[in-house]
């Protein structure tokens, strides 16, 4: 019965939530932080990537390289000695000069694919999931998804153990040792830094302001709105210039929208291709590598969270079953009264539970 | 199955999958023992906590139906509500349409990390007061 359940209902998954009585728990929560919570009014905000426009100047980069140098980590050396051994430092920042991929302290990067005869240019960051695993399995509730739709790490408080790259299906977050909150617990034992990535520029946006990449770019690439919009029009887009899109439907949805004038399955063909040739082929040296480490695909993505989230009906269910198991067994004992029940396996069970 | 066996049996999954959580298991060799390799994949252990823990509440509403609240005992009653109440909202925290800010985000996983520590002390203290017990027998 339970995987008959479209975890994709978004009406009926709301509707339980309200029945659930959550909406009153938020009230509880302090003034500030009950903006953020249940955001039912539909303004999960959304970017569209038409990578017709984009010619890789990487002016988003530079902005984004500006705008967020404040917030670059700022490690400590030597590092703690680390337990086991098998647990390595991950360094850059003896390397933050590098934007060919992504970093501690480059949290965007345009990656170039040639297919059919044209050179694609696409600006990477995070997807920004409507159901992020990163965040969804955070163990320690660094990472949160927010009303807006911007996923983000509070860099204050991660533990730096990478669960959330582990997870993430672009393996987006990167990690710089020597910094955050695991150098004041057990340094040696747990932990191993922070994770940084795009948090879509969250307090310039609070303030206002449009994210820096989207602003510094001359061609105007990318465009964000309300998810609706923003997927309506790219969808248009789409069908009226014969084009493709990638994030709709990518682990169960995101808030980046691809718009391509060639499909993906040919760009990512052609980044797995660079991914060979830039490790082999003299006249490939120069090449740099387009898929790999900080340098995420552009296959299809099956929703990480849907087995989790049927799941999550049967937790809500269960107590129903557990009460209707009961009364089925007292129903079941009423109708059997005239046999007597064995009187030593009786005993024998109340013997194993006080003992318990 | 005897009732509490189930239960033990239930909290044990739940406390494996809880902790496999953590990004621990493969740090530190275990998920490298032949058969165990699964405890270091985040998406099934996720999927057996839930599984377990749908499980438990099955246990809880039965239990309580039949043989009353007190037949589980004060203190385990109090932890079990303690854990419940914190992972109810940390499951629906993850659907889809579902967010929290980022500080309730961080409290609740936060308590309900604290009421699986209290839980898994008090059961370790019971082992301890119980075996001297056991072994007398
Ligand atoms: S792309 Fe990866 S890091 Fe970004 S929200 Fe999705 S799962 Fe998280
Ligand atoms: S939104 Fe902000 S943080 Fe994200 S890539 Fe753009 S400039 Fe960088
Ligand atoms: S600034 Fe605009 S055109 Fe230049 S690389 Fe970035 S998205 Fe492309």
């Amino acid at each position: 019965m339970l995987t008959s359940v479209d975890t994709k209902s978004r009406f009926s998954r709301r509707t339980l939530f309200k029945t659930l009585g959550l909406g009153g728990a938020a009230a509880l929560m302090p003034a500030r932080s009950r903006a953020a919570v249940l955001p039912d009014t539909g303004q999960e905000m959304a970017t569209l990537l038409d990578l017709n426009k984009c010619i890789g100047c990487g002016a988003c980069v530079d902005a984004c390289r500006d705008v967020n140098a404040s917030r670059y980590p700022e490690p400590k050396k030597p590092f703690p000695v680390m337990y086991p051994s098998r647990v390595k430092a991950e360094d850059f920042s003896d390397n933050r000069h590098v934007d060919n991929r992504l970093t501690p302290y480059n949290w965007l990067f345009i990656q170039s694919a040639t297919a059919e005869g044209r050179e694609v240019f696409i600006p990477r960051r995070c997807m920004h999931c409507q159901n992020p695993p990163c965040a969804n399995l955070c163990p320690w509730g660094a990472a949160a998804r927010q009303g807006s739709g911007t996923v983000a790490i509070n860099t204050d408080i991660c533990l730096g153990g990478a669960k959330c790259r582990d997870v993430c299906p672009w393996e987006i977050p990167q990690r710089q040792t020597g910094v955050g909150l695991y150098l004041d617990l057990a340094p040696s034992l747990g932990g191993n830094g922070v994770m940084f990535k795009c948090d879509r520029c969250s307090d310039r946006v609070a303030n206002g302001k449009l994210p820096a990449c989207i602003g510094a770019c001359p061609n105007g690439v990318q465009e964000m709105g309300p998810r609706d919009v923003i997927v309506a029009k790219a969808r248009d887009l789409a069908k009226a210039t014969g084009g493709f899109l990638y994030g709709l439907e990518e682990n169960g949805g995101t808030n980046t929208i691809y718009l391509s004038p060639v499909s993906f399955e040919k760009l990512n063909a052609a980044l797995m291709e660079g991914k060979q040739s830039g490790k082999t082929g003299a006249n490939t040296s120069e090449r740099v590598e387009q898929q790999g480490p900080g340098r995420p695909h552009l296959a299809r993505v099956a929703d990480v969270m849907a087995g989790s989230n049927t799941l999550a009906w049967a937790v809500l269910l269960a107590p129903l079953a557990g009460v209707a198991s009961a009364f089925l067994k007292g129903t079941r004992k009423l109708m059997n009264t005239s046999s007597p029940q064995p009187a030593v396996s009786d005993a024998a069970a109340r013997k194993e539970e006080r003992n318990a | 199955m005897p009732s509490l066996t189930l239960y033990r049996l239930v909290v044990a999954v739940l406390a494996v999958s809880g902790v496999a959580q953590m990004p621990i298991f493969k740090r530190y060799y275990i998920a490298d023992i032949p058969g165990l390799g699964w405890t270091a994949d985040f998406i099934f252990t996720h999927r057996l906590h839930y599984l377990a823990a749908a499980a438990l509440l099955f246990w809880l509403a039965r239990r309580i139906v039949l043989s009353g609240a007190s037949s589980i005992g004060e203190g385990r009653l109090a932890l079990l509500l303690a854990l419940i109440a914190t992972g109810v909202p940390r499951m629906l925290k993850n659907l889809p349409d579902v967010s929290f800010s980022p500080t309730a985000t961080m409290l609740i996983d936060w308590t309900h990390l604290g009421a699986a520590m209290a839980l898994g002390l008090t059961a370790l203290a019971m082992v301890f007061k119980r075996h001297p017990h056991t072994s007398r027998r």
